[in-house]
C-alpha cells in the first residue's frame, strides 16, 4: 500500500491503534479523577492504586477461584468500589475541612501503602493475564487484535455511559448541583454526605474497571498504576476539569498524539503529554475545557 | 393564631467565634405569613438558616410540628417539611431551568405540580431549557421560589426574595406570595423593604443584634409606624 | 527566647562532634536532604505552594556536577555552582508555568514536569540513563587546601554548605521579603490589593528554592559519588514531602528534623525492601489524619500548653 513520510502503513496505524488504546485509559481515568475532584474537591492519587486493584483482583479471580475475566469485568469493580466506599467513609470525610492538599496528601500516603503492600507481597515484575478473545483480524492496512478493538470500544461505551449519567439523569442532577453548592442541595432534603460516598466509591469503580480492562494488555503488576496517574495528571491539567466531555475528548486527543509522536518522532514521545502541558498553561492556563477557577 | 407550626425558643448561633444570635424566640402559626425585620446585621439570614440547620454551631429550641430541629443535619430538616430560598437564591449554572425546578425532591404529598408551577411562573416554562443562570434577576428569584413549591413543604422560608428587583416584578412577587398565602402555605418571610412586607404579611418581628425586641400585627402597622420606622433606621 | 538559644547551641555543638560519634557518610546524606528538606518548605510553609516535583532540582543538580566534575574535569566548587545554576534556571522555567495555577493544580503541574524531567534524563546521554553518573571523584577543594577524600574533613565541608543554605533561609523568612511572601500565603488578593505583584514574589521564592534544593543535590552527589535517576524520581520528589511533613511544615526547623527521622528510618529498614514505601505511606496516612503539624510543631504545641497562663 502507501506509505506516509516514509512510514509503511502497518507501522502508522499500528501505532495510532496503541495511541487510541492509551487514550482510552487517559480517557478513563482522567474523568475519575476529574468526576471525583468535582465533588469532593480532593485530588485522588490513589486512583493509579485503584486501577492497579482492579487489575489484581481480576487476576486473582482468574488463578485462584477460575472467575472468568467477563465476571471478573463486573465483580472487581464492585469489590474495588466497595473498598474506595470504606475509605471515603474512615478518611477521606474527615479531612475534607481541611485545606484540599491534605487530601492530596492523604491519597499519596495511600498510594504508597496500598502500591508497597502489593510489590511486597507479589513483587514489582508483571504477571500475563490471558487475553478473554485471542486472535486479530487483518484490515489490509494493519493487524486487529480483536481484544485491543474491543477495548477501545468498551472505554468509549464506558466514557459516554458516564457522559450520559451525569448530564442527562436525575442522579447526575444532583451530583452537578452538589458540585455546585452543597449546602444548599443538602437543604433541600439530599443526603449530599452520602451523594459524596456514592461518588468516591463510583470514581473508584471506574478506575478498577479501567484495571480490567488493562490486564489482558499490560501485565499485571504493583507498579502498573503509579506510572500511568503521573501522566493521567498532566492529562488532567490539559483539559481542564471543567466537563465531563473535554476530559474524555482530551484522553482520547492526547493519546492518540502520544501515538503520532512515537511514529514520527520517536525519542519525544515519552514526554509530549507533558510539552502539551506546557503549552496549554501558557496559552490557556485553565485547561482546554476549564473554567478560571 | 392559628395552631403552632413553627416555634424558636432562645435561639443562638454562632460562625466561629462570632456569636451572631444570642436568643431569638418567636412563633409562627398554620398558614400565617410572618416577616422578620430588622437592620443589615440585626441576624435574619442568620435565623433563617438556624432553623433549617445550615449555621455552623446552635443551641435553644427550634420545634416544627412539635419536633425538636435542633441537633438534626439540615437535609432531615427540610424531609420534615420545610422548605428554604436562600438570598443569594442559588441557581445552579450545570443545570438549566427544568432541571432547577426538579431538583428539590418531593419530601410530603400535596405539592403543586411541574404544570401547576408553570401556570404560575408561565415565564418559566418559556426558557425552560436554559441554562439557570442566564435568567434575569427576577426570573431566578421566581425559579428558586418555584422549585420548592413542587416539594410539599409547608413553610416556606423566604430570605429577601425582592432584593435588587425593579418595582414591577417586585409587585408580581407580592401577588404569587399573597396566592401561594391563600393555598395554605406557611411562610417566613426576611425583608429590607418594609412596605413590600407590609402587604402580604399577618405579622411582623422586629430583630436588633440578634434578639427579637419586638412584634407588630399588621393591623397595628399604623399606629405604630414611627417606632417601626426607628427600627429600622428609615 | 532562651529556650530557644540553648536548643540552637545544644544543637551546633552536637554538629561539630557529631562525626565522631556517627558515620560521617550518614550524617552528611542526612545533611542534605535536611537542606532540601528545607528549600522545599520555604516554599510550601511560607509561600503556601506545595511542589510535588521537587526531586527535579535536587536531581538535575546532582547531574550537572557529576559531569561538571567527571566529564569536564573541573573543581568540585565548579560543579557545585553549576549545579546550583541549573536548578535555578530549571526553577525559573517551570516555575512561570506551574504559578499560573493554584493550588493542587499547582501540585499536579510540579509534579508533572518533574516526570517529564525523569524521562528526559533516561535518554539524554550525559545523564548515563538507567546507570547514571557513578564514580565521580573526589577532588580536594580550594585548590587543594581541603583534602575531601576524608570523610570527617568533608563532613565539615557538607556543614558549613547546610548552615549556610539553613542561614539563607532563615534571612529569607526575616527578611521584608518574606513578609510579603507570608502575606500572599495568607491572603493573595489582599497583597495583590496592596500593590504587591504576588507572581512575581512566588515566582522568586521558587527559584530560590530550586537553587537550594540544587545545592542539597550537587552536594549529595559530591559526597556519596553518584548521581543516578532515583534522585528526579517521582518517589523522591514525595520523600522530601514527607520529610518536611514528619517534622513540621512552617517550621524552621521541621524539615530537618523530619529529614534525619527519614533517612534514619530508611538505614534500619533498608533490608526490607519494598515495606520501606508501606511504613512512609503510613506514616504520611497517620500525620495527615492526626498529627498536621508535625513533631516540631506538636512539641512546640505541647509545651506551650504546659507553661502556666500568664
Amino acid at each position: 500500500m502507501f506509505e506516509l513520510l516514509g512510514i509503511p502503513p502497518q507501522a502508522l496505524f499500528g501505532q495510532l491503534l496503541l495511541g487510541l488504546i492509551n487514550g482510552a485509559f487517559y480517557a478513563m481515568l482522567s474523568l475519575g479523577l476529574a468526576v471525583i475532584f468535582g465533588m469532593l474537591n480532593v485530588i485522588n492519587f490513589t486512583h493509579g492504586a485503584q486501577y492497579m486493584m482492579g487489575a489484581f483482583a481480576a487476576w486473582l479471580m482468574l488463578t485462584i477461584l477460575d472467575i472468568p475475566f467477563w465476571v471478573a469485568l463486573v465483580l472487581a469493580p464492585l469489590v474495588v468500589g466497595l473498598f474506595g466506599v470504606v475509605l471515603e467513609k474512615v478518611m477521606l470525610k474527615r479531612i475534607y475541612h481541611l485545606d484540599h492538599l491534605y487530601g492530596f496528601l492523604l491519597t499519596f500516603g495511600l498510594a504508597l501503602v496500598i502500591e508497597g503492600l502489593f510489590q511486597w507481597k507479589w513483587g514489582s515484575s508483571g504477571a500475563p493475564y490471558p487475553s478473554p478473545i485471542p486472535g486479530g483480524t487483518n484490515l489490509g492496512f494493519m493487524f486487529l487484535p480483536t481484544y485491543r478493538g474491543f477495548v477501545v470500544v468498551a472505554a468509549l461505551v464506558i466514557c459516554l455511559v458516564t457522559w450520559y449519567g451525569i448530564e442527562r439523569t436525575r442522579l447526575g442532577a444532583y451530583l452537578r448541583a452538589a458540585t455546585e453548592n452543597p449546602t444548599l442541595v443538602r437543604a433541600f432534603g439530599i443526603n449530599v454526605p452520602r451523594l459524596i460516598t456514592l461518588t468516591y466509591g463510583l470514581g473508584v469503580g471506574l478506575a478498577a474497571l479501567a484495571g480490567v480492562l488493562a490486564a489482558p494488555i499490560q501485565q499485571v503488576s504493583a507498579l502498573m498504576g503509579t506510572n500511568l496517574v503521573l501522566v493521567v495528571f498532566a492529562v488532567v491539567v490539559i483539559g481542564g476539569m471543567g466537563s465531563i466531555m473535554g476530559s474524555i475528548v482530551t484522553g482520547f486527543g492526547l493519546g492518540l498524539v502520544e501515538g503520532l509522536t512515537k511514529v514520527f518522532y520517536p525519542p519525544a514521545s515519552n514526554t509530549v503529554i507533558f510539552v502539551v502541558m506546557a503549552i496549554v498553561l501558557l496559552v490557556k492556563p485553565a485547561g482546554l475545557f476549564g473554567q478560571t477557577k | 393564631m392559628a395552631e403552632t407550626l413553627l416555634k424558636v425558643e432562645g435561639l443562638q448561633a454562632w460562625y466561629g467565634e462570632s456569636h451572631i444570635l444570642h436568643g431569638v424566640s418567636f412563633e409562627i402559626g398554620h398558614g400565617e405569613l410572618v416577616t422578620l425585620l430588622g437592620r443589615n446585621g440585626a441576624g435574619k439570614t442568620t435565623t433563617l438558616k438556624s432553623v433549617m440547620g445550615i449555621v455552623e454551631k446552635r443551641s435553644g429550641s427550634v420545634t416544627f410540628e412539635g419536633r425538636q430541629l435542633v441537633g438534626h443535619p439540615s437535609n432531615e430538616i427540610a424531609r420534615l417539611g420545610i422548605a428554604y430560598c436562600p438570598e443569594e437564591r442559588g441557581i445552579f449554572s450545570s443545570l438549566n431551568v427544568e432541571e432547577n425546578l426538579l431538583l428539590p425532591p418531593v419530601v410530603k404529598p400535596g405539592g403543586m405540580s411541574l404544570a401547576e408551577i408553570y401556570q404560575l411562573f408561565p415565564n418559566l416554562e418559556e426558557r425552560k431549557r436554559s441554562q439557570g443562570t442566564k435568567l434575569s434577576g427576577g426570573e431566578q428569584q421566581m425559579l428558586a421560589i418555584g422549585r420548592i413549591l413542587r416539594t410539599g413543604a409547608t413553610l416556606l422560608l423566604l430570605d429577601e426574595p425582592t432584593e435588587g428587583l425593579a418595582p414591577v416584578i417586585v409587585q408580581r412577587i407580592g401577588e404569587i406570595i399573597r396566592q401561594l398565602k391563600s393555598r395554605g402555605f406557611t411562610i417566613l418571610l426576611v425583608e429590607q423593604n418594609f412596605h413590600f412586607a407590609a402587604t402580604v404579611a399577618d405579622r411582623h418581628y422586629v430583630m436588633e443584634d440578634g434578639r427579637v425586641v419586638d412584634m407588630i400585627a399588621s393591623a397595628d402597622v399604623q399606629q405604630n409606624i414611627g417606632k417601626l420606622q426607628a427600627y429600622l433606621g428609615v | 527566647m532562651t529556650a530557644q538559644r540553648v536548643i540552637g547551641v545544644a544543637l551546633l555543638v552536637a554538629a561539630l562532634v557529631a562525626p565522631w560519634v556517627a558515620y560521617p557518610i550518614f550524617l552528611m546524606t542526612a545533611l542534605c536532604f535536611a537542606l532540601f528538606a528545607c528549600a522545599f518548605n520555604l516554599l510550601l510553609g511560607y509561600v503556601g505552594l506545595m511542589s510535588f516535583g521537587h526531586a527535579m532540582f535536587f536531581g538535575i543538580s546532582g547531574y550537572f556536577f557529576g559531569h561538571v566534575v567527571k566529564a569536564w574535569g573541573m573543581a568540585p566548587e565548579v560543579g557545585i555552582l553549576a549545579g546550583v545554576a541549573g536548578a535555578a534556571v530549571l526553577g525559573a522555567v517551570t516555575g512561570a508555568l506551574a504559578i499560573r495555577r493554584q493550588g493542587i493544580y499547582f501540585a499536579m503541574i510540579t509534579l508533572a514536569f518533574a516526570q517529564m524531567i525523569y524521562f528526559i534524563c533516561i535518554q539524554a546521554p550525559f545523564t548515563g540513563g538507567e546507570d547514571g553518573l557513578q564514580g565521580i571523584v573526589r577532588k580536594p577543594l580550594l585548590g587543594g587546601l581541603i583534602p575531601t577524600k576524608d570523610d570527617r574533613v568533608l563532613y565539615y565541608v557538607v556543614l558549613a554548605i547546610f548552615l549556610f543554605g539553613y542561614g539563607t533561609i532563615y534571612r529569607i523568612i526575616h527578611s521584608p521579603f518574606g513578609q510579603v511572601l507570608k502575606a500572599i500565603r495568607d491572603n493573595e488578593q489582599r497583597a495583590v490589593s496592596l500593590g504587591y505583584e504576588a507572581d512575581r514574589y512566588k515566582l522568586l521564592a521558587f527559584v530560590l528554592s530550586a537553587a537550594l534544593a540544587g545545592l542539597a543535590g550537587a552536594t549529595k552527589a559530591m559526597v556519596l559519588q553518584f548521581a543516578t535517576l532515583t534522585d528526579v524520581s517521582a518517589a523522591m520528589s514525595g520523600e522530601v514531602v514527607l520529610m518536611a511533613l514528619v517534622g513540621g511544615l512552617g517550621t524552621i526547623i521541621g524539615p530537618v528534623v523530619g529529614a534525619f527521622i527519614i533517612i534514619t528510618m530508611q538505614n534500619y529498614l533498608a533490608a526490607t525492601g519494598e515495606f520501606v514505601l508501606v511504613i512512609q505511606g503510613v506514616i504520611f496516612v497517620v500525620i495527615v489524619m492526626a498529627f498536621r503539624k508535625g513533631l516540631v510543631g506538636e512539641l512546640t504545641d505541647w509545651w506551650k500548653s504546659r507553661r502556666p497562663a500568664g
